[in-house]
């Protein structure tokens, strides 16, 4: 009887690990193996010892530009969640029309992330984009963005902001409504302001979300490529060539799968560093219940 | 005396509500038109004779409505083309893939059976894997048995189910009461059809969540498309319209109307099922 409910139980979870087997596991193990080989996707890869990575840590200058475009590239973050910590905030405040405000944020968040990067190519543009010309109504002279080497990653950074606004407050205001309503009314009766109240009771009872939307985003960031082939093909002069992007550009272009691999999992390790690293220091400023 | 100092303290707390919402509703409407201006300049743009697009200042409303860069990018720079393929492939994904995680669910929230929470954890960490790493792997795998420039890498995996699906449906599945199910398996049914039969018509709400997901995520793919596809006529959507870049350059009427008609499905869906979406993200990001 129980040996029949086993097997029923094996069959039903069958797929998803067989799924697991052939689509993760046997491919990591296999990138692993790639990674110390030349292989060009045409002949058999040959194996080369650690050559791809120390190459990628002593040889190529262009790796460690990429790894200072990605980090970069994620100061978008810490941007994105105080905004949508703003608005959440605003939307908790027994608001009308929470519906109407939340469609409005969330809109990039279902949106084709090609549509969109079309659309923001269009509005970065130097001339006759949306963005120079508001600016120019106000007196600034906008710069030439995508095609500046200094205003290419900015203008990623912002509209990887505006796209990333939705979900990260819907998890915002998710975590703002659980905040038990009894801790304000004790703090208001000790007399404490609005904004004592906000970092004393809000920002401590939300760190699990904000742990949460942290990490998730560090991992998105760090891998985000279909942005960057859009908008910039990483440039102009490599300015915007993040590790994925470039690990792309050897992969898929220079058809070097072998080092690409060791690229891979270059910025596998590294985020599995930083996201140990983040949960060491949450201990410090997350609190659960 | 009592009462005038309560009525006081009581005025001084509204007035500070109502100032309290007024900064509120400034930022959110400030915050929303600049989340729906660059819409309706997408809009704006799809609508302009392509000589217009470069007047400057521009011009919010056009003068003539140029419906014909809807019909052009529709039939000429196959938008349509692309939607039919993109349905194609994510067709068997969406529903397969979403039939066999929910099985899946369903064994790892109600049956026991050994190394059942190894097996769990194991599912789990391809959530934390980075695609990049799988990437390469993957396909080298699909190019040695030649299902490169076919729709098979961007249709056969989903169909496996995904960890993430099996996550958010087994946290559901454990909150359904069981007596249904007791009760049904003193009737003698197998679990096969207690799953059938009693589980998903009372998952409904978590099944239409996950396919949702599942439709936007395969829906919106440009990575796998780019990666696997080489020929135009197998493009997908998101193929289709990021191939208008080369092929219309500074043509932004058709760029613009093209991405207008790509954003209308998952709008659509949006709109219809809001709720599904924000509760399906709120019960993964708060419970992960």
């Amino acid at each position: 009887m129980k040996r029949k409910e086993y097997l029923w139980a094996y069959l039903f979870i069958s797929a998803p690990i067989l799924g697991f087997m052939l689509f993760a596991f046997i491919p990591l193990s296999y990138s692993v193996y790639v990674s110390f080989t030349q292989y060009s996707g045409y002949h058999a890869p040959v194996f080369q010892g650690t050559d791809n990575y120390s190459k990628l840590l002593a040889e190529d200058p262009l790796f460690w530009k990429t790894m200072f475009n990605t980090f970069y590239s994620a100061l978008g973050i810490p941007i994105g969640m105080a905004l949508a910590l703003g608005i959440a905030t605003a939307l908790n405040q027994k608001i009308r029309g929470i519906y109407f405000f939340r469609t409005f944020f969330f809109l990039p968040t279902i949106s084709s992330v090609v549509a969109l990067t079309l659309l923001w190519k269009w509005i970065f543009n130097s001339n006759y984009g949306l963005l120079n010309y508001l600016l120019g109504l106000v007196g600034i002279q906008g710069p030439a963005w995508l095609s500046s080497e200094s205003w290419a990653m900015p203008a990623m950074i912002i509209q990887g902001v505006w796209g990333g606004l939705g979900i990260n407050m819907v998890l915002y205001l998710a975590a703002l409504q659980g905040v038990p309503k009894s801790l304000y009314e004790a703090a208001e009766i000790d007399g404490a302001n609005g904004w004592q109240r906000f970092v004393r009771i809000t920002i401590p009872c939300i760190s699990p979300t904000t742990l949460f939307i942290l990490v998730t985003s560090i991992i998105a960031v760090m891998q985000d490529f279909p942005r960057f082939q859009i908008m910039t093909e990483g440039g102009p002069n490599y300015s915007t060539t993040t590790i994925v992007y470039y690990l792309f550009q050897n992969a898929f272009r220079y058809m070097d799968m072998g080092y690409a691999s060791a690229m891979a999992w270059a910025l596998g390790l590294l985020l599995l560093l930083v996201t140990l690293l983040n949960f060491w220091l949450s201990k410090r400023w997350v609190h659960y219940e | 005396m009592l009462n005038a100092v309560m009525g006081v303290r009581q005025q001084k707390k509204r007035t500070h509500e109502i100032i309290r919402q007024t900064i509120a509703y400034f930022f959110l409407v400030l915050g929303s038109l600049v989340m729906a201006i660059p819409f309706l300049w997408m809009l704006s743009t799809s609508l302009k004779e392509q000589g217009v697009v470069f007047e400057m200042p521009p011009r919010w409303i056009p003068e003539h409505f140029a419906w014909s860069n809807y019909s052009f990018v529709l039939t000429e720079a196959n938008v349509l083309h692309g939607f039919m393929n993109t349905v194609l492939v994510i067709a068997l994904p969406c529903v397969i893939g979403l039939f066999t995680s929910a099985l899946a669910a369903f064994a790892f929230a109600r049956m026991n059976f050994p190394a059942k929470n190894a097996l769990f954890m194991m599912l789990l960490t391809t959530m934390m894997i980075p695609g990049v790493v799988t990437l390469i792997p993957t396909f080298i795998v699909f190019k040695s048995i030649g299902w490169v420039d076919s729709w098979m890498p961007l249709i056969v995996p989903g169909m496996f189910g995904a960890a993430a699906a099996v996550f958010f449906l087994r946290q559901f599945f454990m909150t359904i009461p069981s007596e249904l199910e007791e009760a049904a398996k003193i009737d003698g049914l197998n679990p096969f059809h207690i799953f059938v039969r009693i589980m998903l018509p009372l998952s409904k709400p978590a099944l239409v969540t996950q396919g949702l997901f599942g439709f936007l995520a395969g829906y919106n793919d440009f990575l796998g498309p780019l990666i696997y596809i080489n020929s135009t006529e197998k493009y997908t959507l998101q193929l289709v319209l990021a191939s208008f870049q080369g092929f219309y350059n500074a043509q932004w009427t058709y760029i613009m109307a093209g991405s207008v008609l790509a954003l209308i499905p998952t709008v659509l869906l949006f709109f219809f099922a809001q709720r599904y979406f924000v509760e399906g993200i709120t019960m993964t990001g708060m419970k992960g």
